[in-house]
């Protein structure tokens, strides 16, 4: 570990790789992020299938690639495609948990999961698959920094959708009723919304999103049926961490929590990577449960 | 409502009982043997778990086409059962029990990865019934004394170590000390890579190499970027890979992206991920141990060549751009069961357990002959490169077919 | 519920258990594992269903226990590193009397460790109220089986094969098919009692409004912590039988197997009806037939079948078997609601 760190001083162009690296797939984070804090925020829904939703839309960007169609446009593909699916699981389930205590959310989401990543398993096969985008690799300080275009690419992708979905709830009539219902929900069903429906396409929305990020994981990084899960996780740490309804907040942990995990994995060895996400979750919650006391208090 | 609660516990308490004690098919049906199998078909190991499959099927197809083995005069077919364990040691454990004690299956057939075979060895040792298992190639496999254990194929510390010769063969040919190859290793924390490891540190001990990276890659990796950054860092001479087919297509991807260049890369379980299909010339001169390769000259009566049985592979299966090893081996588990039976002129499976130990005959994957501890004696490892998209012999010198590029290329796209 | 009930319903379980492995010698390995699966959802409903908190993570004290036993059970007779490093190079001569004496002191031992463990854990988890608490603990067992893959000591992620049993095979089976039996009751026997004490009263409190039964003057998170501490005590025991007949712990499926066994807890006795004595029980019994009803007739959809069972259970069946029966028949169970429908 101390040699590790070690390297860093003494050649600091591989921080920046590694930040670099970190930084790009962070942004996919934020992305799935986002749209976990939009569920969470608006119907309370604690959606733990988030990750296989995510894997998903990868599935559609690589099958795309596989039938000659360059994965890119497996972008605005999965974005609908799982939009239709957020719909349809809201129709069959989530209406049904919305009003439940929170844990069945999780619980049912948690089904989900295991029914979606094992439907991907048999439609695609187990192995690890990656959508080829074809674009070059740059480098300079003689290779010792390299920057894959579809990344630079990807990130900037990741950036237009997340301004587009911001502008879509600041200025459209929907994104309004879904900030409204957010707020109060029963006062929005006396001025004439219907919650139902704003619950439904803030369910479609999330699926979109991650599916889109999850095609940009395809091409820049490896899915697999069952890496759901860690992908859900992240999610989580993420949220939990910035807390919802805080979009640069949200945008800010998931950057932070790709460049951690990069530069975790370079210092203390990469079999740590997974620990030091499951790991952060556990400090993030015991952290706001700090706060959390301190406001109690402060008010007895 | 109490005589529904008692009759709801017993009805589920007979539930059980009837939904598993399906009517057990004996271990000989009629004219056919059956073989038990529990592999993975879901899971992290099912790609290989199908490879598997199929390697188990057309051996099968093959004898019985073949007219089947004869047994004290009589003539039967194989047949094998399968059950799914889903790359869990856990479920294998329980699914052999289960094949053992209610199917009534007595000659087995091993699951894929050291993982789950350690789980299913103890159970054979237990009932005393013999597998020959072809996908388990762990070294803690064949030190406990399992008299009814035997693979076909090398054990794993033999994976890497050839590269780690031929690293100080080209080392010492350019003027070198053996000892200043410098080594990088990244190895997927499971019992099997950790074996290859095991393998590859003792070889290094032999030149006195050392180690400058030695990382272990979570099981569900999905990034190995920040290593392969410290490869690029550190500059070693040899970097060495060990992961199944998730490591193998992760690492090919990242080494690409990355530019990782090291004059020599050996990674296993290349041909199982598909690497040359899914990254082009990104692979070039990547080293890839095999248990076995078409081009060998191995023969046997059943199949004829190793390139016969790579054909007809090719033509019986679709979508092999190349047979995997863990096919062939496979299949040759089969063999060996073909061929014991008809020593052994006996269903028993202790004088077939018999046989199998005395095994000594040639099939088109190479020899195979088991030593006391049951693993297979007769066969080495050989080592492949990846030369313009194909797979070609270049260690040891006795198999070699072509010479081997030294230093790798990396490919500039 | 009087006690010519529980004499129907006890008796008839009881002389299956006994019998089962006779009658059925083939099951013999599954109906062990069901016996499991049924300690299983009791310790689940301890914290889930009596005392409100949702845990994803239980199985945690599941690999701790097979942990600290086959640590105990290896230290007998090897130094324990060197006997994981070897990765079983080193082959160990232990006498039949080594190996009980280990076995009988590491079943012990891991619950007693697996309970600590809890009880140390409780002051920084039960701060986590609702979700929190279910992701924190899920977080919990995830991250454990991830660390003990690190730790050289008990073989990383190589796992350790755990010494051999001394006896013929029939006599190993029956063993551990005899033990899980006898923890299986004891938890259940012991659960009874406990919920007919105080301690059961309050922790029904706790679930029903925690703020209060604070004003009341119930130490809640020094309950919590017990509750918790005596469901993975049952836990650990679970995960020490388990380890040795499996025959090899390793971290991420057979001592920490978060999305398999960690999951059927809560599923299980949801579907039996949490909150109930005799829920877990029944859930787990159904549900490990379903289980076992798939993987033979429905291999490779298997997953998506219990998925679906979990996701229907949730949303429409919430109150489960036993909940359902209650509504039906309240009367039968001569009960006011808040009370735990169990045998009285």
């Amino acid at each position: 570990m101390w040699d590790n760190i070690m390297v860093l001083v003494a050649a600091p162009v591989f921080s920046v790789q590694l930040v670099l690296d970190g930084l790009f797939i962070g942004a996919t984070f934020a992305l799935a992020a986002y749209g976990l804090a939009l569920v969470w925020g608006v119907m309370n829904v604690k959606n733990l299938a988030q990750g296989d939703f995510v894997i998903a839309g990868g599935y559609i960007a690589w099958w795309l690639g596989k039938q000659g169609i360059h994965p890119l446009w497996g972008l605005p593909a999965a974005i609908i495609i799982m939009f239709a699916f957020g719909w349809f699981i809201y129709v069959t389930i989530i209406r049904r948990v919305i009003d439940k205590d929170l844990f069945t959310s999780l619980l049912a989401t948690f089904g989900l999961a295991i029914v979606m990543a094992q439907g991907l398993n048999l439609m695609f096969g187990p192995e690890v698959q990656t959508a080829e985008s074809d674009f070059a690799i740059r480098s300079m300080w003689d290779n010792n920094l390299t920057i894959a275009e579809i990344k630079v690419l990807a990130f900037v992708l990741c950036g237009i959708l997340a301004v587009m979905v911001v502008l879509f709830m600041k200025r459209s009539r929907m994104g309004q009723a879904i900030r409204a219902t957010a707020q109060d929900a029963r006062a929005a069903r006396v001025m004439g919304i219907d919650t139902d429906k704003v619950y439904a396409f803030t369910y479609s929305l999330n699926a979109a999103i991650c599916g889109a990020a999850g095609a940009m994981i395809s091409m820049i990084w490896v899915i697999q049926p069952f890496y759901g899960i860690s992908h859900s996780i992240r999610s989580f740490v993420i949220v939990t961490a910035a807390g919802f309804g805080n979009l640069p907040g949200v945008i800010m942990a998931g950057l932070g929590l790709g460049v951690v995990e990069n530069l975790g994995g370079f210092v203390f060895g990469a079999e740590f990577q997974q620990a030091i996400v499951v790991g952060l979750l556990l400090v993030v919650l015991v952290w706001r449960q700090i706060q959390q006391r301190k406001l109690r208090q402060v008010v007895s | 409502m109490k005589a529904r609660l008692t009759t709801a516990v017993l009805a589920s308490a007979f539930a059980l009982g009837v939904t598993l004690a399906t009517p057990a098919s004996a271990k000989v049906e009629g004219d056919t043997i059956v073989l038990g199998s529990a592999i993975s078909f879901t899971g992290k190991y099912s790609t290989n778990g199908i490879h598997a499959k199929n390697g188990y099927e057309l051996g099968v197809k093959k004898v019985n086409e073949m007219g089947g083995v004869k047994v004290g005069g009589k003539t039967y077919k194989l047949r094998v059962e399968y059950y799914d364990d889903e790359s869990t040691p856990l479920r294998t454990a329980q699914l052999l029990e289960r094949l053992i004690s209610q199917d009534g299956v007595k000659y087995f057939l091993g699951p894929y990865s050291s993982a789950t075979t350690t789980a299913a060895a103890p159970i054979v040792e237990k009932y005393k019934v013999p597998m020959v298992e072809a996908e388990g190639a762990s070294r803690s496999l064949f030190n406990k004394g399992y008299k009814y254990l035997f693979a076909v194929l090398s054990t794993s510390e033999q994976y890497l170590a050839s590269s780690i010769a031929l690293a100080a063969e080209i080392a010492e040919k350019n003027g070198k000390k053996a000892s200043d190859v410098k080594v990088a290793m990244a190895f997927e924390n499971d019992p099997f890579s950790l074996d290859v490891r095991a393998g590859v540190l003792e070889d290094m001990k032999k030149f006195g190499m050392k180690a400058v990276i030695d990382d272990k890659m979570p099981r569900d990796l999905n990034d190995i970027s920040a290593t392969l950054t410290k490869v690029k860092a550190l500059k070693p001479d040899l970097l060495l890979l060990s992961g199944h087919s998730k490591g193998a297509a992760t690492g090919a991807r990242q080494i690409k992206e990355l530019r990782v260049d090291v004059p020599m890369i050996a990674m296993t379980h290349c041909e199982a991920a598909k690497v040359t299909t899914n990254f082009g010339d990104a692979v070039n001169d990547f080293l890839c141990p095999t248990q076995w390769a078409e081009t060998l000259s191995y023969k046997d009566k059943w199949f004829g060549s190793a390139a016969d049985y790579d054909k007809l592979f090719k033509a019986t299966y679709e979508g092999y751009k190349n047979v995997p090893y863990q096919s062939a081996q496979a299949t040759a588990a089969v063999l060996v069961w073909a061929d014991a039976f008809s020593r052994a002129s006996s269903l028993d499976p202790e004088k077939v357990r018999d046989a199998i130990a005395a095994t000594d005959m040639q099939t088109f994957y190479g020899g195979v002959k088991f030593s006391e501890a049951g693993n297979n004696i007769a066969k080495p490892m050989v080592l492949r490169q990846i030369q313009n998209g194909s797979y070609n012999v270049v260690a040891p010198s006795k198999w070699a077919s072509h010479p081997v590029n030294w230093p790798r290329k990396a490919p500039m796209n | 519920m009087n006690s010519n009930f529980s004499l129907k319903i006890h008796l008839p379980l009881l002389v299956f258990g006994l019998a089962a492995p006779f009658v059925f010698p083939g099951l013999q390995y599954q109906i062990a594992t069901l016996w499991v699966m049924v300690l299983f959802a009791l310790t689940w409903d301890v914290m889930g269903g009596q005392m409100g908190y949702n845990s994803l993570g239980n199985i945690f004290f599941f690999g701790v226990g097979m942990y600290a036993s086959a640590v105990i059970q290896i230290a007998q007779f090897a130094d324990v590193g060197a006997f994981t490093a070897a990765r079983g190079a080193i082959v160990v001569e232990y006498t039949d009397a080594q190996y009980y004496q280990g076995l009988v002191l590491g079943i012990l031992a891991s619950g007693f460790v697996a309970a600590a463990t809890a009880f140390a854990l409780g002051w920084t988890v039960f701060g986590l109220r609702g979700p929190y608490f279910a992701i924190g603990t899920l977080g919990m067992a995830l991250a454990a089986g991830e660390l003990m893959g690190t730790w050289e000591w008990v073989g990383g992620g190589g796992g350790i094969g755990m010494p051999v049993f001394p006896g013929s095979a029939q006599a190993k089976g029956l063993t551990f098919y005899f033990l899980t039996f006898a923890a299986a009751i004891l938890t259940f026997v012991t659960l009874q009692w406990v919920y007919k004490t105080r301690f059961g009263l309050a922790i029904n409190a706790i679930r029903d409004d925690e703020e209060k039964a604070e004003a009341m003057g119930i130490h809640t998170l020094r309950y919590k912590s017990v509750a918790w501490a005596i469901s993975a005590f049952f836990l650990g025991i679970s995960g020490a039988l388990f380890g040795n007949i499996v025959g090899f712990v390793e971290p991420l499926e057979v001592a920490f197997p978060t999305v398999t066994f960690g999951i059927f807890m809560v599923a299980m006795t949801l579907l039996g009806g949490k909150g109930t004595l005799w829920g877990p029980v029944l859930g787990a019994i159904l549900f490990h037939v379903i289980k076992e009803a798939t993987w033979t007739y429905f291999l490779g959809w298997q997953w998506v079948a219990l998925g679906m069972l979990i996701i229907i259970n949730v949303v429409f069946f919430q109150q489960g078997i036993m909940g359902w029966l209650m509504e039906k028949y309240p009367e039968k169970f001569g009960i006011i609601v808040e009370d735990k429908g169990g045998s009285k």
